[in-house]
This record gives structure tokens, sequence and C-alpha cells, in this order.
């Protein structure tokens, strides 16, 4: 079916403008580091080993130092990485002694070599933005907890746990403050669960807007979760007939605020303070957020203050004039709350450059929010023909899975595909299939749940391009 | 019999009888942690829901919300509140946009797009000023709220917001949502 090219509204076309030169910016600033093709690095350690100039300006600024200014023993040049902290690299480590152990305060950082980061969409206002996931770069299933994603409405609060408190009331029979040592006390739950920005993508309805994997998909990010079920928390404060929704509500500037039916919070709902192995970093909710597996990431409240149970739902600007999906015919879907099955290939993706024809292990990450991925394919051949994929871990609900599939380019263009069904049997459609459905009044209307099948096209040349197919 | 062996002894009769313990502790699904919180805890709270529950006293007419307005928003959003998109502002058109929803530029404002006077209220009242959240009386909430709705034409300039009439003001887009429908059966065919 023909249909109208979508057509972005000024505000939409400025902020997917401004994030292509943002892009563009990062995307310089690697080349520069040496990493103008990602997929030497890791799959060709000793290219990169023995890449000086790349491993010194690793070693340097983010500016991209030139690479002269190490030898030369130029202070700026020492500067390490968010995460990290520079020290001179001996020629032989085993010749010189290494640092002392404590020497690092007791908390560890990542090497000064290791050079990702989360990259901001320029909003105008940087109190009001998101941060991507540089999926390009993460290992198996975990997202690092520095780098998972991040949408904050009004910057990220310092609360001191020791004053935080959990107020839990409305058509209940005795309204609870807790306290984060209350919160503790109670039995815990550790699980693993994505969370997924409902605008994950949104420069890409009309047509390939940002080039690499991070910028189209990047707002994508697991964690361990450990925390208390909302449904004990229920009991301490006994639930009143009648009760069919909860607001959660933040303590930050924006003061956040979601409605939540009530069959969610005593399906799965959980009040989370760890996250993999440690607190919730503050970007996350420190000290306390609401966990909604399979949710839109929106509706997991950070520094969760309150939660207010009701017979209706509030009708707050975030579930009305936000997160609501502007349909073609002018009428909006509201409560859209589910991140419907997805899935990217995250090696090669955009912007890398394959060495020559060869062995390949393609490898990515599928999701969804209706419970476990059942399988992942791959195409190779922009959907032609499918072949299963490797599930690298055990499938958990509403959770990533990491997956891999043996490829062979024979030095052909190639287009390359991935697609996710869950185990509700609901398979990954195309953009043409949403469209079809959501209508084309686009970035300004169904900006949000933008789930379709992403290609890759890999030139002659091994250049990875996003592409639409 | 030594004490060892009575322990012995007594260990196994407990594992036999499957009793518990005295230092574990008994499953439980209630615990008793938290404090009953009292209204003078609650009162700092808000949320205000479509029928008015939870509006504060007090009123404003959008006469008192120009004033309000300019020393609090304008900078932000136009003198117009046609919205600001300067870098370090970027703060929303809030009027306009009257019957774009269907088309190839859909335009959404508080005029155009939101389905209830309430939440401008409650949106308001906990987030604006961006800068200095929560920073407003109530009755200058009210009277911004008032402005807004007028700029919008959706109410006379000279009709007063209170927590009577607010709820009862009828939003251009009220019948513009529908529940999520998802999943989409085309995606089954
Ligand atoms: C410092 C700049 C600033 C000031 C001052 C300011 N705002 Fe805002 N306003 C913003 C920003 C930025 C947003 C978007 C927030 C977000 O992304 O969540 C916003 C959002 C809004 C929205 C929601 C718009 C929508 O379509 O969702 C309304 C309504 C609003 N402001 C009203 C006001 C009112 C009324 C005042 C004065 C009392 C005010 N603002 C003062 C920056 C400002």
């Amino acid at each position: 079916m023909r249909r109208d090219p979508i057509v972005y509204d000024e505000k939409s076309q400025r902020m997917a403008d401004e994030m292509v030169k943002a892009e563009a910016k990062l995307i310089a600033r690697r080349d520069l580091e040496g990493q103008d093709c990602d997929c030497k690095d890791g799959m060709f350690p000793s290219r990169v080993a023995t890449n000086r100039r790349a491993f010194l300006l690793a070693a340097g600024s983010a500016a991209g130092i030139a690479a002269g200014a190490m030898a030369s023993g130029d202070a700026a040049a020492q500067q390490a990485l968010p995460g990290a902290v520079h020290y001179d690299v001996p020629p032989d480590p085993t010749k010189v002694q290494g640092r002392p152990i404590g020497a690092d305060g007791g908390y560890g950082t990542r090497s000064q070599f290791e050079t990702e980061v989360r990259e901001r969409f320029p909003t105008a206002n940087a109190y009001t933005s998101w941060s991507f996931t540089p999926l390009q770069k993460m290992l198996g299933n975990v997202t690092a907890s520095g780098l998972h994603y991040e949408r904050d409405h009004n910057g990220i609060p310092t609360i001191d746990p020791g004053r935080h408190r959990l107020a839990v009331h409305g058509m209940v029979e005795t309204p609870k403050i807790f306290t984060m040592a209350d919160i503790k006390r109670f039995p815990s739950v550790t699980r693993r669960h994505f969370i997924e920005c409902a605008g994950n993508g949104l420069t890409e309805w009309k047509k390939p807007t940002l080039k690499t994997v991070q910028g189209t998909h990047g707002l994508l990010s697991t964690s361990e979760w450990v925390g208390v079920p909302f449904a004990t928390i229920a009991r301490e404060v006994g639930l009143k007939d009648g009760a069919t929704w909860v607001l959660a509500e933040g303590a930050d500037a924006a003061v956040m605020t979601r409605s939540i039916p009530m069959d969610k919070m005593l399906t799965d709902a959980f009040l989370a303070y760890g996250q993999n192995g440690e607190a919730i970093r503050p970007e996350q909710g420190y000290p306390l957020r609401l966990m909604l597996p399979g949710y839109e990431g929106n509706l997991h409240i950070k520094w969760l203050r309150r939660l207010e149970v009701s017979d209706k739902p509030y009708m707050t600007r975030e579930e009305t004039s936000k997160y609501t999906d502007l349909l073609g015919n002018g009428i909006a879907r509201q409560f859209t709350f589910i991140m419907d099955a997805k899935s990217v290939i995250t090696f090669p993706s955009g912007n890398m450059k394959l060495p020559g024809a060869g062995f390949y292990n393609i490898t990515g990450l599928a999701w969804s929010g209706r419970g476990r991925v059942q399988s992942v394919d791959v195409s190779v051949d922009a959907g032609k023909t499918w072949y299963p994929a490797r599930i690298e871990v055990v499938a958990e609900p509403m959770c990533t899975v990491r997956f891999s599939f043996p490829w062979m380019w024979d030095g052909k263009p190639a287009v390359l595909q991935s697609r996710c069904m869950d185990e509700t049997g609901y398979i990954q459609p195309t953009l043409q299939q949403l469209i079809a459905i959501r209508g084309d009044n686009g970035p300004f209307g169904s900006i949000y749940h933008l789930n379709a099948i992403q290609s890759w096209a890999v030139a002659v040349d091994g250049s990875v391009t996003n592409v639409h197919a | 019999m030594s004490t060892r062996d009575l322990i012995a002894g007594t260990a196994a009769l407990c594992l036999a009888a499957a009793c518990a313990l005295p230092a574990h502790a008994q499953v439980q699904t209630h615990y008793g942690f938290g404090t009953a919180a009292a209204p003078a805890d609650l009162a700092k709270y808000f949320a205000i829901a479509p029928d008015g529950s939870g509006l504060p006293p007090g009123s404003g007419t959008a006469a008192e919300g120009a004033k309000v307005y300019a020393e609090n928003c304008s900078a932000c959003h136009g003198s117009q509140l046609q919205g600001n998109p300067a870098k370090g502002i970027g703060g929303d058109k809030l009027i306009g946009g009257r019957g774009t929803l269907a088309s190839a530029n859909p335009v959404k404002t508080v005029e155009s797009y939101w389905p209830y006077s309430t939440t401008l209220f409650d949106y308001v009242k906990r987030a604006m000023p961006f800068s200095s959240p929560g920073s407003l009386t109530d009755d200058q909430v009210y009277s911004v709220v008032a402005y807004v709705l007028s700029q919008a034409h959706i109410i006379k300039p000279a009709e007063t917001m209170n927590a009577r009439t607010l709820p009862r003001v009828k939003m251009p887009n009220r019948n513009g949502f529908i529940p999520d429908p998802r999943p989409e059966l085309a995606l089954y065919r």
C-alpha cells in the first residue's frame, strides 16, 4: 500500500536535526580516537593493540587531543574519560610495580581505555532530556549501570536516603509512611528486566535519521533489580474494595506522576532499591524506583515517594499531553503501557565498517513487554529469507536476550535484519505494517512505540548504514 | 545420655516432626513495618483528578493570571504563549493547533490536545515554573490556568476558576482519546 511520506512538524524536525549534528560530533570524536571501525575492536584485538595512536588518544581526553600531546606530557591529555582515572602507561607492565591495593579508595573505575558514554539527545533544555546507551559496545545482556539510558523531566535530584519517605495512602485501611530502612526489611525479589523509553526510535519513523544503533535504539537498557513487591506493601496498608488504579509520584523537580492499573501493580510491580549488585543509581531513581516490567520507561517512576490508591486514573500530563499515540485520524491512543516485542542487531550496526568478506558473528538484543522472548530470526537479504538465531542466555520474562548468528559474508551488498517473536506468539512487525495501522501523521503524531524491524545495509566496501528496507 | 547425644536426638526429633527452631521466623504475610500516616503527614501531597477531587480552595481570573504569566511563564513559553525553542529554554507552545490533529502536521497544545482542564492545574502546581517548581500559591495557579484557558478561547475572559468551575470546563479534545487497542489485530493476518 502506497502512503504519503510522513512529515515532521517544526519541533520534531529541529530535534532530529540537532540529534543528527550531535551524533556526527560523537562519530567524529570516535574516529579521532582511532575507532573508525568499531568492528575491529574486539573482533581483531591484535590490530587495535598495535594501533598506538588509538591507545594514546584513548588515554587522552574526549576532545581528541593531538597524538603528540601525551608524549609531551601535556596535562590536558592526562584527563581520563568519564568513569575512568588516568594512569601513565608503562612500556612494560611486568617491569614496574602496579598500583597499591586500596589506592582507588575502595571503589573501582573502568579502564581508561574504555571510551563509551551515553549521549544526550539535544533537546533545548538539558534538564528535560534523555541520554542513549551505547548499545554497539554493550557486552552480554545486562547494561553497565553507568551506561543505563535515562530520561529526566527536570534534572536528577539529590536525595538523602535517610530522609526519604514513601507514603502509601488513598483507598487503603491504614495509610502508612515507610522509611528506606522499613522497605529494606521486607522480603525482597531479584529480577532482571529491561526498561525501554516509549520514545525509543522516534527519529526513525519517516526516514533513517540517526546513523548508529545508539541513536536508533539506545533508549533500552537491562539491569538486575532488587526490591519489594507492591503486593507485600499492599497487605501492610490493606487495599479497600473498588481500588482499581494507583498513582505513583516521584520526588524530583517534575514531581513526576503516572496512574497505573491495580491489575499490573498486583501482578509483578515492585519497588526497587538495588541495581546490578549495588544501590540503584541516582539517574535511575535513587533511592527507590517503581518497576513495572515490560511497561513504558516513563511509568517506572524514579525517586518514588508516594503511591496513592484510587478508583480512577488521574489523567496526569504524562498520560495525556505526552505518552499518548496520535493516530492518522486525529484520535490518540491512551494508556499504551506495554512495550511490544522488538529486536535489533548491535553488531554489525550503523557506521561500522567490515574489513572484508568472511566470518562475522552477528549479535544483538531482543525483548518483549509481554513476556519471554521465544525466538529471534535473522535475515541477511532484507527479510526475504529468515534463519533462527542462537539465544545466548536463558530467556526471562520482560527481559532482553542476547542473540547471535554466524554469518559468512560473501562481500556482496547485504541488508541485515532481526525479528523477535515473544512467548505470546506476537511477531515484531515491519515499519510499513505499523504505519498502515497507525497512520502517517507520524513523528509528532504517533512518535512512541516504534518497534519495527531495523535494517542495516552492508555495502561492498563493508560500510554499514541505517536504511529502511 | 551425654549432652551431645541429647542435642543430636532433639534435632533428629525436630527434623522428623518438622518443628521450626525458635530462632527462625515463621512464614509471615504481614510485617508491621512502617508507621501509620497522620493526615498532617500527607498534607503536602496532592493529585487532581478530572472530577476535581484534590483541588484546593482558592480562585483566580484571567486578568490576574496575565500578571502571573508575564512574571513567571512568559520568558519560557512566550508572550503570546507561542513557546520558546531557544537553547536552554525549550518551553512548549501552550495554545493554538485546533483542527490540526488529523493533519500531516499536528500541533499538540493545551488547547488542541489536552482532554482535561484539571491536568493543567495539577501540572502547573507541581512542575511549573520549570526553574522554581511549586513556588506559586494556589490562587496564582488558578489565575494562570484561567489565563491560559482564556487565551485558548476555551473559557470567557471574565470567568473565575475555582474548585467548582474548573472541572466543568470542557476541553476541545475531550473525546480525542481511545484505550490501547493493542495487540494490533492486523499483525495477525
Ligand atoms: C524556565 C523555563 C520555564 C518557565 C519559567 C515555565 N515553564 Fe512551563 N515548561 C518549560 C519546559 C522546559 C517544559 C517541558 C517540560 C518537560 O519536558 O517535561 C514546560 C512545560 C509546560 C507545560 C506542559 C506543556 C505540554 O504541552 O505538555 C505547561 C502547561 C507549562 N509548562 C505551563 C507553564 C506555566 C503556566 C508557567 C508559569 C507559571 C511556566 N510553564 C513556566 C519551561 C518553563
